[in-house]
Protein backbone atom coordinates (compact mmCIF):
# COMPACT_ATOMS: atom_id res chain seq x y z
CA UNK A 1 0.00 0.00 0.00
CA UNK A 2 3.01 2.40 0.95
CA UNK A 3 4.54 1.66 -2.04
CA UNK A 4 1.61 1.87 -4.24
CA UNK A 5 1.28 5.53 -2.73
CA UNK A 6 5.07 6.35 -3.33
CA UNK A 7 5.17 4.90 -6.68
CA UNK A 8 2.57 7.03 -7.93
CA UNK A 9 3.64 10.06 -6.53
CA UNK A 10 6.26 12.00 -8.76
CA UNK A 11 8.56 13.19 -6.88
CA UNK A 12 8.96 9.65 -4.27
CA UNK A 13 11.67 8.30 -6.43
CA UNK A 14 14.02 11.85 -5.59
CA UNK A 15 12.50 11.54 -1.80
CA UNK A 16 13.67 7.88 -1.56
CA UNK A 17 17.20 8.31 -3.55
CA UNK A 18 17.91 11.56 -1.03
CA UNK A 19 17.17 9.60 2.25
CA UNK A 20 18.93 6.50 1.13
CA UNK A 21 21.71 8.37 0.98
CA UNK A 22 21.59 10.47 4.34
CA UNK A 23 20.59 7.06 5.82
CA UNK A 24 23.64 5.91 4.78
CA UNK A 25 26.01 8.48 5.70
CA UNK A 26 23.98 8.13 9.58
CA UNK A 27 25.21 4.29 9.37
CA UNK A 28 28.55 5.07 8.53
CA UNK A 29 28.90 7.66 11.40
CA UNK A 30 27.17 4.82 14.03
CA UNK A 31 29.43 2.36 12.41
CA UNK A 32 32.70 4.37 13.27
CA UNK A 33 31.18 5.79 16.52
CA UNK A 34 30.89 1.92 18.41
CA UNK A 35 34.00 1.34 16.54
CA UNK A 36 33.27 -1.34 13.67
CA UNK A 37 35.11 1.08 11.25
CA UNK A 38 38.41 2.59 12.71
CA UNK A 39 38.19 6.40 12.37
CA UNK A 40 41.60 6.87 11.73
CA UNK A 41 40.74 5.07 8.31
CA UNK A 42 36.94 6.74 7.54
CA UNK A 43 36.66 9.78 9.54
CA UNK A 44 32.86 10.71 10.90
CA UNK A 45 30.49 12.36 8.28
CA UNK A 46 29.63 14.64 11.22
CA UNK A 47 33.60 15.49 11.38
CA UNK A 48 34.02 16.14 7.29
CA UNK A 49 30.57 18.51 7.65
CA UNK A 50 32.24 20.02 10.24
CA UNK A 51 35.61 20.43 8.65
CA UNK A 52 33.89 22.31 5.57
CA UNK A 53 34.60 25.68 6.92
CA UNK A 54 37.85 25.29 7.51
CA UNK A 55 38.94 23.58 4.40
CA UNK A 56 37.71 26.69 2.57
CA UNK A 57 38.84 29.32 4.76
CA UNK A 58 42.50 27.95 5.57
CA UNK A 59 43.14 26.49 2.11
CA UNK A 60 42.21 29.14 0.36
CA UNK A 61 39.33 27.00 -1.47
CA UNK A 62 38.19 29.77 -3.38
CA UNK A 63 41.57 30.78 -4.96
CA UNK A 64 42.23 27.16 -5.97
CA UNK A 65 38.90 27.03 -7.58
CA UNK A 66 39.23 29.63 -10.00
CA UNK A 67 42.55 28.41 -10.57
CA UNK A 68 41.57 25.03 -11.81
CA UNK A 69 38.54 26.58 -14.04
CA UNK A 70 40.90 29.10 -15.64
CA UNK A 71 43.21 25.91 -16.75
CA UNK A 72 39.80 24.50 -17.73
CA UNK A 73 38.33 27.45 -19.76
CA UNK A 74 41.97 27.71 -21.33
CA UNK A 75 42.28 24.19 -22.58
CA UNK A 76 38.54 24.48 -23.26
CA UNK A 77 39.02 27.85 -25.49
CA UNK A 78 42.42 26.11 -27.19
CA UNK A 79 40.31 23.15 -28.01
CA UNK A 80 36.80 24.73 -29.19
CA UNK A 81 39.30 26.39 -31.53
CA UNK A 82 41.88 23.32 -32.56
CA UNK A 83 39.06 20.80 -32.43
CA UNK A 84 36.15 23.05 -34.70
CA UNK A 85 39.36 23.64 -37.09
CA UNK A 86 40.29 20.84 -37.42
CA UNK A 87 36.40 19.24 -37.81
CA UNK A 88 35.93 22.06 -40.51
CA UNK A 89 39.41 21.12 -42.38
CA UNK A 90 38.30 17.04 -42.30
CA UNK A 91 34.99 17.92 -43.68
CA UNK A 92 36.18 20.06 -46.56
CA UNK A 93 39.05 17.97 -47.66
CA UNK A 94 37.22 14.60 -48.26
CA UNK A 95 40.68 12.39 -48.81
CA UNK A 96 42.05 14.02 -45.35
CA UNK A 97 39.02 12.94 -44.20
CA UNK A 98 38.83 9.09 -45.08
CA UNK A 99 42.95 8.85 -44.29
CA UNK A 100 42.75 10.11 -40.53
CA UNK A 101 39.33 10.27 -38.74
CA UNK A 102 40.43 6.38 -37.52
CA UNK A 103 43.04 7.95 -36.18
CA UNK A 104 41.50 10.35 -34.18
CA UNK A 105 39.02 7.97 -33.16
CA UNK A 106 41.62 5.66 -32.20
CA UNK A 107 43.19 8.47 -29.84
CA UNK A 108 39.85 9.28 -28.21
CA UNK A 109 40.04 5.64 -26.82
CA UNK A 110 44.05 6.08 -25.76
CA UNK A 111 45.50 7.03 -22.53
CA UNK A 112 46.35 10.47 -23.12
CA UNK A 113 46.65 11.49 -19.51
CA UNK A 114 49.33 9.06 -19.07
CA UNK A 115 51.69 11.22 -21.19
CA UNK A 116 52.03 13.83 -18.18
CA UNK A 117 55.37 12.81 -17.53
CA UNK A 118 56.42 13.68 -21.05
CA UNK A 119 54.91 16.92 -20.59
CA UNK A 120 56.39 18.13 -17.55
CA UNK A 121 59.55 17.48 -19.03
CA UNK A 122 58.52 19.29 -21.89
CA UNK A 123 56.49 22.37 -20.62
CA UNK A 124 57.95 21.97 -16.79
CA UNK A 125 56.27 21.45 -13.69
CA UNK A 126 53.77 24.46 -14.33
CA UNK A 127 50.48 25.02 -15.51
CA UNK A 128 50.94 24.37 -19.27
CA UNK A 129 51.75 21.13 -18.34
CA UNK A 130 48.06 20.72 -16.64
CA UNK A 131 46.42 22.98 -19.45
CA UNK A 132 47.91 20.98 -22.55
CA UNK A 133 46.91 17.36 -20.93
CA UNK A 134 43.81 18.73 -20.63
CA UNK A 135 43.70 20.25 -23.87
CA UNK A 136 44.95 16.85 -25.92
CA UNK A 137 43.33 14.56 -23.91
CA UNK A 138 39.91 16.01 -24.86
CA UNK A 139 40.72 17.24 -28.11
CA UNK A 140 39.36 14.10 -30.38
CA UNK A 141 35.29 14.12 -29.14
CA UNK A 142 35.80 17.93 -30.54
CA UNK A 143 36.96 17.15 -34.08
CA UNK A 144 34.83 13.75 -34.48
CA UNK A 145 31.24 15.88 -33.28
CA UNK A 146 32.05 18.74 -35.45
CA UNK A 147 32.83 15.91 -38.29
CA UNK A 148 29.34 14.63 -37.48
CA UNK A 149 27.84 17.31 -36.96
CA UNK A 150 28.44 18.85 -40.69
CA UNK A 151 27.80 15.30 -42.55
CA UNK A 152 24.70 15.37 -40.65
CA UNK A 153 23.26 18.25 -42.13
CA UNK A 154 19.95 17.44 -43.60
CA UNK A 155 20.29 17.69 -47.46
CA UNK A 156 17.11 19.83 -48.53
CA UNK A 157 18.90 22.70 -46.06
CA UNK A 158 22.31 22.38 -48.52
CA UNK A 159 19.69 22.36 -51.72
CA UNK A 160 17.56 25.61 -50.52
CA UNK A 161 21.39 26.86 -50.08
CA UNK A 162 22.62 25.58 -54.08
CA UNK A 163 18.94 27.22 -55.02
CA UNK A 164 19.53 30.42 -53.66
CA UNK A 165 23.12 30.48 -54.90
CA UNK A 166 24.80 30.96 -52.05
CA UNK A 167 28.82 31.41 -52.38
CA UNK A 168 30.63 28.89 -50.50
CA UNK A 169 31.53 30.86 -47.72
CA UNK A 170 27.82 31.94 -46.86
CA UNK A 171 26.96 28.54 -47.36
CA UNK A 172 29.59 28.00 -44.49
CA UNK A 173 28.04 30.29 -41.92
CA UNK A 174 24.35 30.90 -43.34
CA UNK A 175 23.31 26.71 -43.46
CA UNK A 176 26.29 24.01 -42.85
CA UNK A 177 27.35 25.77 -39.64
CA UNK A 178 24.38 26.89 -38.12
CA UNK A 179 23.04 23.03 -38.50
CA UNK A 180 25.96 21.57 -37.43
CA UNK A 181 26.11 23.66 -34.12
CA UNK A 182 23.89 21.73 -31.44
CA UNK A 183 26.05 18.35 -32.56
CA UNK A 184 29.22 20.41 -32.43
CA UNK A 185 28.65 21.56 -29.08
CA UNK A 186 27.91 18.03 -27.97
CA UNK A 187 31.65 17.10 -28.55
CA UNK A 188 32.54 20.93 -26.96
CA UNK A 189 30.53 19.46 -24.25
CA UNK A 190 32.13 16.52 -23.94
CA UNK A 191 35.74 17.71 -24.16
CA UNK A 192 35.24 20.37 -21.40
CA UNK A 193 34.02 17.14 -19.03
CA UNK A 194 37.18 15.24 -20.43
CA UNK A 195 39.33 18.43 -19.81
CA UNK A 196 37.92 18.91 -16.32
CA UNK A 197 38.73 15.40 -15.42
CA UNK A 198 42.35 16.04 -16.94
CA UNK A 199 43.03 19.08 -15.25
CA UNK A 200 41.92 18.30 -11.76
CA UNK A 201 43.98 14.43 -12.12
CA UNK A 202 46.90 16.26 -13.35
CA UNK A 203 47.03 18.47 -10.77
CA UNK A 204 46.41 15.45 -7.90
CA UNK A 205 49.12 14.00 -9.69
CA UNK A 206 51.87 16.38 -10.28
CA UNK A 207 50.97 17.84 -7.10
CA UNK A 208 50.76 21.38 -8.73
CA UNK A 209 47.64 24.12 -9.44
CA UNK A 210 43.98 24.59 -7.93
CA UNK A 211 41.62 21.73 -5.97
CA UNK A 212 43.80 18.25 -7.26
CA UNK A 213 46.38 19.96 -5.67
CA UNK A 214 44.65 20.49 -2.26
CA UNK A 215 43.38 16.79 -2.07
CA UNK A 216 47.15 15.54 -2.41
CA UNK A 217 48.10 18.28 -0.07
CA UNK A 218 45.72 17.46 2.87
CA UNK A 219 45.92 13.41 1.93
CA UNK A 220 49.93 13.76 2.65
CA UNK A 221 49.38 16.03 6.17
CA UNK A 222 46.93 13.10 7.02
CA UNK A 223 44.19 15.26 7.68
CA UNK A 224 41.37 12.51 6.81
CA UNK A 225 38.25 15.23 7.21
CA UNK A 226 39.95 17.68 5.06
CA UNK A 227 41.08 15.20 2.46
CA UNK A 228 37.16 13.35 2.60
CA UNK A 229 35.93 17.37 2.69
CA UNK A 230 38.20 18.43 -0.89
CA UNK A 231 37.13 15.39 -2.26
CA UNK A 232 33.59 15.65 -1.54
CA UNK A 233 33.95 19.82 -2.90
CA UNK A 234 35.76 18.58 -5.67
CA UNK A 235 32.69 15.99 -7.05
CA UNK A 236 30.10 19.39 -6.29
CA UNK A 237 31.93 21.16 -8.38
CA UNK A 238 32.35 18.65 -11.35
CA UNK A 239 28.51 17.91 -11.23
CA UNK A 240 27.47 21.23 -10.98
CA UNK A 241 30.00 21.81 -14.24
CA UNK A 242 28.38 19.27 -16.18
CA UNK A 243 24.57 20.29 -15.44
CA UNK A 244 25.45 23.46 -16.45
CA UNK A 245 26.95 22.09 -19.88
CA UNK A 246 23.62 20.44 -20.16
CA UNK A 247 21.49 23.24 -19.22
CA UNK A 248 23.27 25.17 -22.48
CA UNK A 249 23.09 21.83 -24.98
CA UNK A 250 19.32 21.70 -24.34
CA UNK A 251 19.15 25.42 -24.80
CA UNK A 252 21.39 25.11 -28.19
CA UNK A 253 19.66 21.72 -29.35
CA UNK A 254 16.16 22.92 -31.12
CA UNK A 255 13.05 20.47 -30.59
CA UNK B 1 9.07 14.53 -49.75
CA UNK B 2 10.18 17.38 -50.85
CA UNK B 3 13.82 16.13 -51.25
CA UNK B 4 12.32 13.28 -53.48
CA UNK B 5 12.98 14.85 -56.72
CA UNK B 6 16.34 16.29 -55.82
CA UNK B 7 19.31 13.94 -56.55
CA UNK B 8 21.52 14.91 -54.13
CA UNK B 9 25.50 15.42 -54.93
CA UNK B 10 27.09 12.81 -52.69
CA UNK B 11 30.55 13.23 -51.37
CA UNK B 12 33.08 12.33 -53.21
CA UNK B 13 34.48 8.63 -51.84
CA UNK B 14 38.61 8.81 -51.97
CA UNK B 15 39.72 5.51 -53.86
CA UNK B 16 41.77 3.28 -51.09
CA UNK B 17 44.73 3.53 -52.68
CA UNK B 18 45.07 7.52 -52.30
CA UNK B 19 43.68 7.35 -48.38
CA UNK B 20 46.95 5.02 -47.69
CA UNK B 21 48.91 7.27 -50.32
CA UNK B 22 47.81 9.79 -47.65
CA UNK B 23 48.48 7.88 -44.74
CA UNK B 24 52.20 6.83 -45.77
CA UNK B 25 52.97 10.61 -46.68
CA UNK B 26 51.56 11.79 -43.07
CA UNK B 27 53.37 9.39 -41.41
CA UNK B 28 56.46 9.60 -43.49
CA UNK B 29 56.53 13.61 -42.87
CA UNK B 30 55.59 13.03 -39.12
CA UNK B 31 58.56 11.16 -38.51
CA UNK B 32 61.08 13.23 -41.05
CA UNK B 33 59.58 15.90 -38.25
CA UNK B 34 60.61 14.40 -35.58
CA UNK B 35 64.43 13.35 -36.56
CA UNK B 36 64.69 17.25 -37.80
CA UNK B 37 63.43 18.44 -34.32
CA UNK B 38 66.04 16.38 -32.92
CA UNK B 39 68.82 16.94 -34.53
CA UNK B 40 67.93 20.86 -34.52
CA UNK B 41 68.93 21.40 -30.81
CA UNK B 42 66.20 23.65 -30.36
CA UNK B 43 64.82 21.86 -27.52
CA UNK B 44 66.66 20.44 -24.47
CA UNK B 45 68.39 17.68 -25.15
CA UNK B 46 66.86 14.22 -24.74
CA UNK B 47 63.60 16.23 -24.96
CA UNK B 48 62.76 14.85 -28.46
CA UNK B 49 64.95 11.55 -28.80
CA UNK B 50 66.13 10.27 -32.02
CA UNK B 51 64.20 7.57 -33.89
CA UNK B 52 67.25 5.81 -33.63
CA UNK B 53 67.04 5.75 -29.87
CA UNK B 54 63.41 5.29 -29.33
CA UNK B 55 63.41 2.32 -31.52
CA UNK B 56 66.85 0.97 -29.84
CA UNK B 57 65.09 1.37 -26.08
CA UNK B 58 61.65 0.10 -27.78
CA UNK B 59 64.09 -3.50 -28.80
CA UNK B 60 65.71 -3.58 -25.35
CA UNK B 61 62.36 -2.68 -23.92
CA UNK B 62 60.33 -6.04 -25.64
CA UNK B 63 63.69 -8.39 -25.24
CA UNK B 64 63.78 -8.21 -21.82
CA UNK B 65 61.65 -9.93 -19.49
CA UNK B 66 61.38 -7.77 -16.78
CA UNK B 67 58.96 -5.85 -19.14
CA UNK B 68 56.52 -8.42 -19.26
CA UNK B 69 56.34 -9.18 -15.51
CA UNK B 70 54.69 -5.71 -14.70
CA UNK B 71 52.86 -5.93 -17.77
CA UNK B 72 51.69 -9.09 -16.46
CA UNK B 73 50.91 -6.98 -13.17
CA UNK B 74 49.26 -4.00 -14.79
CA UNK B 75 47.31 -6.70 -16.86
CA UNK B 76 46.02 -8.55 -13.57
CA UNK B 77 44.78 -5.36 -11.69
CA UNK B 78 42.82 -4.19 -14.98
CA UNK B 79 41.57 -7.80 -15.01
CA UNK B 80 40.37 -7.89 -11.16
CA UNK B 81 38.80 -4.52 -11.49
CA UNK B 82 36.88 -5.15 -14.83
CA UNK B 83 35.80 -8.26 -12.97
CA UNK B 84 34.63 -6.72 -9.95
CA UNK B 85 33.40 -3.56 -11.29
CA UNK B 86 32.00 -5.18 -14.45
CA UNK B 87 30.02 -7.78 -12.44
CA UNK B 88 28.89 -4.89 -10.02
CA UNK B 89 27.93 -2.26 -12.87
CA UNK B 90 26.06 -5.31 -14.49
CA UNK B 91 23.77 -6.37 -11.49
CA UNK B 92 23.38 -2.23 -10.50
CA UNK B 93 22.48 -1.78 -14.43
CA UNK B 94 20.31 -4.55 -14.96
CA UNK B 95 18.24 -3.75 -11.13
CA UNK B 96 18.29 0.25 -12.52
CA UNK B 97 17.14 -0.74 -16.02
CA UNK B 98 14.29 -3.24 -15.01
CA UNK B 99 12.76 -0.97 -12.07
CA UNK B 100 11.81 2.44 -13.09
CA UNK B 101 11.70 3.84 -9.50
CA UNK B 102 15.19 2.36 -8.84
CA UNK B 103 16.45 4.05 -11.78
CA UNK B 104 14.24 7.13 -10.94
CA UNK B 105 15.44 7.46 -7.29
CA UNK B 106 19.54 6.74 -7.76
CA UNK B 107 20.58 6.95 -11.60
CA UNK B 108 20.91 10.42 -11.92
CA UNK B 109 23.43 10.13 -8.85
CA UNK B 110 25.72 7.60 -11.33
CA UNK B 111 24.99 9.66 -14.13
CA UNK B 112 26.60 13.07 -12.50
CA UNK B 113 28.90 10.88 -10.76
CA UNK B 114 30.69 8.92 -13.76
CA UNK B 115 32.39 11.89 -14.91
CA UNK B 116 34.39 12.86 -11.87
CA UNK B 117 37.62 12.69 -12.22
CA UNK B 118 38.44 9.19 -10.16
CA UNK B 119 42.30 9.72 -9.37
CA UNK B 120 41.28 11.87 -6.54
CA UNK B 121 39.96 8.93 -4.80
CA UNK B 122 43.37 7.42 -4.30
CA UNK B 123 44.63 8.61 -1.14
CA UNK B 124 41.24 7.03 0.38
CA UNK B 125 41.82 3.69 -1.66
CA UNK B 126 45.32 3.85 -0.40
CA UNK B 127 44.02 4.15 3.43
CA UNK B 128 41.62 1.43 3.10
CA UNK B 129 43.42 -0.91 0.91
CA UNK B 130 47.12 -0.53 0.95
CA UNK B 131 49.60 0.39 -0.80
CA UNK B 132 49.81 -2.83 -2.92
CA UNK B 133 47.82 -3.41 -5.77
CA UNK B 134 44.44 -3.76 -4.17
CA UNK B 135 44.42 0.45 -4.23
CA UNK B 136 45.02 0.24 -7.70
CA UNK B 137 42.48 -2.83 -8.15
CA UNK B 138 39.97 -0.36 -6.07
CA UNK B 139 40.83 2.37 -8.17
CA UNK B 140 40.10 0.81 -11.56
CA UNK B 141 36.84 -0.99 -10.21
CA UNK B 142 35.25 2.58 -9.26
CA UNK B 143 36.43 3.92 -12.52
CA UNK B 144 34.97 1.14 -15.09
CA UNK B 145 31.96 0.55 -12.49
CA UNK B 146 29.98 3.59 -13.84
CA UNK B 147 30.05 3.28 -17.54
CA UNK B 148 29.24 -0.86 -17.42
CA UNK B 149 25.89 0.08 -14.97
CA UNK B 150 24.86 3.23 -16.99
CA UNK B 151 25.50 1.61 -19.96
CA UNK B 152 22.99 -2.28 -19.18
CA UNK B 153 20.66 0.01 -17.51
CA UNK B 154 20.10 1.70 -20.93
CA UNK B 155 20.10 -1.57 -22.64
CA UNK B 156 17.66 -2.76 -20.76
CA UNK B 157 15.39 0.19 -21.28
CA UNK B 158 16.08 -0.27 -24.86
CA UNK B 159 15.00 -3.93 -25.60
CA UNK B 160 12.45 -3.91 -28.39
CA UNK B 161 9.53 -5.18 -26.44
CA UNK B 162 8.03 -7.34 -29.43
CA UNK B 163 11.03 -9.43 -28.79
CA UNK B 164 9.75 -9.50 -24.77
CA UNK B 165 6.66 -10.51 -25.94
CA UNK B 166 7.36 -13.17 -28.31
CA UNK B 167 9.42 -14.58 -25.48
CA UNK B 168 6.37 -14.36 -23.46
CA UNK B 169 4.25 -15.99 -26.30
CA UNK B 170 6.34 -18.95 -26.17
CA UNK B 171 5.92 -19.24 -22.52
CA UNK B 172 9.95 -18.90 -21.83
CA UNK B 173 10.27 -19.47 -18.57
CA UNK B 174 12.64 -16.71 -16.33
CA UNK B 175 16.12 -18.16 -17.36
CA UNK B 176 15.29 -19.29 -21.00
CA UNK B 177 13.93 -15.05 -20.99
CA UNK B 178 17.10 -14.07 -19.73
CA UNK B 179 19.70 -16.25 -22.03
CA UNK B 180 17.14 -16.23 -24.77
CA UNK B 181 15.87 -12.54 -25.15
CA UNK B 182 17.76 -10.02 -22.62
CA UNK B 183 21.42 -11.16 -22.77
CA UNK B 184 21.18 -11.14 -26.61
CA UNK B 185 18.86 -7.91 -26.89
CA UNK B 186 21.43 -6.21 -24.67
CA UNK B 187 25.06 -7.28 -25.98
CA UNK B 188 25.87 -4.14 -27.97
CA UNK B 189 25.41 -2.04 -24.63
CA UNK B 190 27.30 -4.19 -22.28
CA UNK B 191 30.45 -4.73 -24.91
CA UNK B 192 29.99 -1.03 -25.39
CA UNK B 193 29.97 -0.71 -21.36
CA UNK B 194 32.74 -3.05 -21.16
CA UNK B 195 34.37 -1.03 -24.04
CA UNK B 196 33.96 2.40 -21.82
CA UNK B 197 35.16 0.23 -18.69
CA UNK B 198 38.38 -1.23 -19.95
CA UNK B 199 39.65 2.12 -21.28
CA UNK B 200 39.08 4.24 -17.88
CA UNK B 201 40.18 1.02 -15.45
CA UNK B 202 43.13 1.10 -17.44
CA UNK B 203 44.03 4.97 -17.39
CA UNK B 204 42.71 4.46 -13.19
CA UNK B 205 45.44 1.41 -12.76
CA UNK B 206 48.32 3.10 -14.85
CA UNK B 207 47.67 6.81 -13.00
CA UNK B 208 47.60 5.36 -9.44
CA UNK B 209 50.68 3.43 -10.43
CA UNK B 210 52.40 6.43 -11.46
CA UNK B 211 51.50 8.28 -7.99
CA UNK B 212 52.30 5.26 -5.55
CA UNK B 213 53.42 1.86 -6.53
CA UNK B 214 57.02 -0.29 -7.06
CA UNK B 215 55.59 -2.68 -9.95
CA UNK B 216 53.72 -1.71 -13.18
CA UNK B 217 53.53 -0.16 -16.05
CA UNK B 218 52.66 2.97 -14.52
CA UNK B 219 56.02 2.36 -12.19
CA UNK B 220 57.98 1.88 -15.33
CA UNK B 221 56.67 5.25 -16.79
CA UNK B 222 57.58 7.57 -13.65
CA UNK B 223 60.49 5.40 -12.61
CA UNK B 224 62.08 6.53 -16.38
CA UNK B 225 60.45 10.13 -15.70
CA UNK B 226 62.82 10.34 -12.38
CA UNK B 227 66.06 9.00 -14.12
CA UNK B 228 65.22 11.10 -17.55
CA UNK B 229 65.46 7.97 -19.54
CA UNK B 230 63.61 9.77 -22.71
CA UNK B 231 63.68 7.19 -25.23
CA UNK B 232 62.59 4.28 -22.84
CA UNK B 233 59.70 6.44 -21.66
CA UNK B 234 58.21 7.63 -25.23
CA UNK B 235 59.31 3.66 -26.46
CA UNK B 236 56.81 2.22 -23.31
CA UNK B 237 54.04 4.93 -24.01
CA UNK B 238 53.70 4.08 -27.85
CA UNK B 239 53.31 0.27 -26.60
CA UNK B 240 50.92 1.42 -24.20
CA UNK B 241 49.03 3.60 -26.88
CA UNK B 242 48.96 0.89 -29.35
CA UNK B 243 47.50 -2.23 -26.28
CA UNK B 244 45.00 -0.03 -25.80
CA UNK B 245 43.69 1.24 -29.12
CA UNK B 246 44.31 -2.70 -30.12
CA UNK B 247 42.26 -4.17 -27.23
CA UNK B 248 39.59 -1.22 -27.58
CA UNK B 249 39.34 -2.10 -31.11
CA UNK B 250 39.06 -5.59 -30.43
CA UNK B 251 36.24 -5.47 -28.05
CA UNK B 252 34.30 -3.39 -30.79
CA UNK B 253 34.67 -5.50 -34.00
CA UNK B 254 33.98 -8.92 -31.33
CA UNK B 255 31.34 -6.96 -29.83
CA UNK B 256 30.18 -6.41 -33.18
CA UNK B 257 29.87 -2.64 -32.68
CA UNK B 258 31.32 -1.58 -36.03
CA UNK B 259 28.51 -3.45 -37.42
CA UNK B 260 25.74 -1.00 -35.53
CA UNK B 261 27.75 1.99 -36.87
CA UNK B 262 27.41 0.73 -40.45
CA UNK B 263 23.70 0.89 -40.55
Amino acid sequence: MTSGVLTRHALAPRLVGVLSLLAFFALIEVLIRIGVINRFIVPPPSEIIGSFGRVITEEHVFERFLLTAAECLTAGVMLTVFGIAGGVLMHRFKLLQQACETWVAALASAPIVLMYPLFMVIFGRNVWTIIMIGFVAALPPVILKTIEGFAGTRRVLIDVGRSLKLTRSQQFYKILFPAALPTIFVGVRLGLIFALINVVGVEFLINFGGLGQLINDLAERYDLPGTYAAIFFVIMVSVLFFMALEKVERWLRPE
Amino acid sequence: MAEAGITPKRPRNWPIGAVAMLRIALILAALLSWELLARSGWLYRDVVPSLAAIGGALANLLSHGDYYFHLAVTAGEIGAALAIGGLAGVAVGILLGANRFLSKAFESYLYYLGPTPKIIFFPVMIMWFGVGPSSKIALATLSCFFPVALSVAAGMRQIDQVLIRVGQSFRANRRHMILKIYLPAMRHPIINGARLGVGVALIGTLLAETKLSNKGIGFLIIQAYSIFDMPRMYAMLAVLFVLAIGVNALIGRFGGLDTIKRK
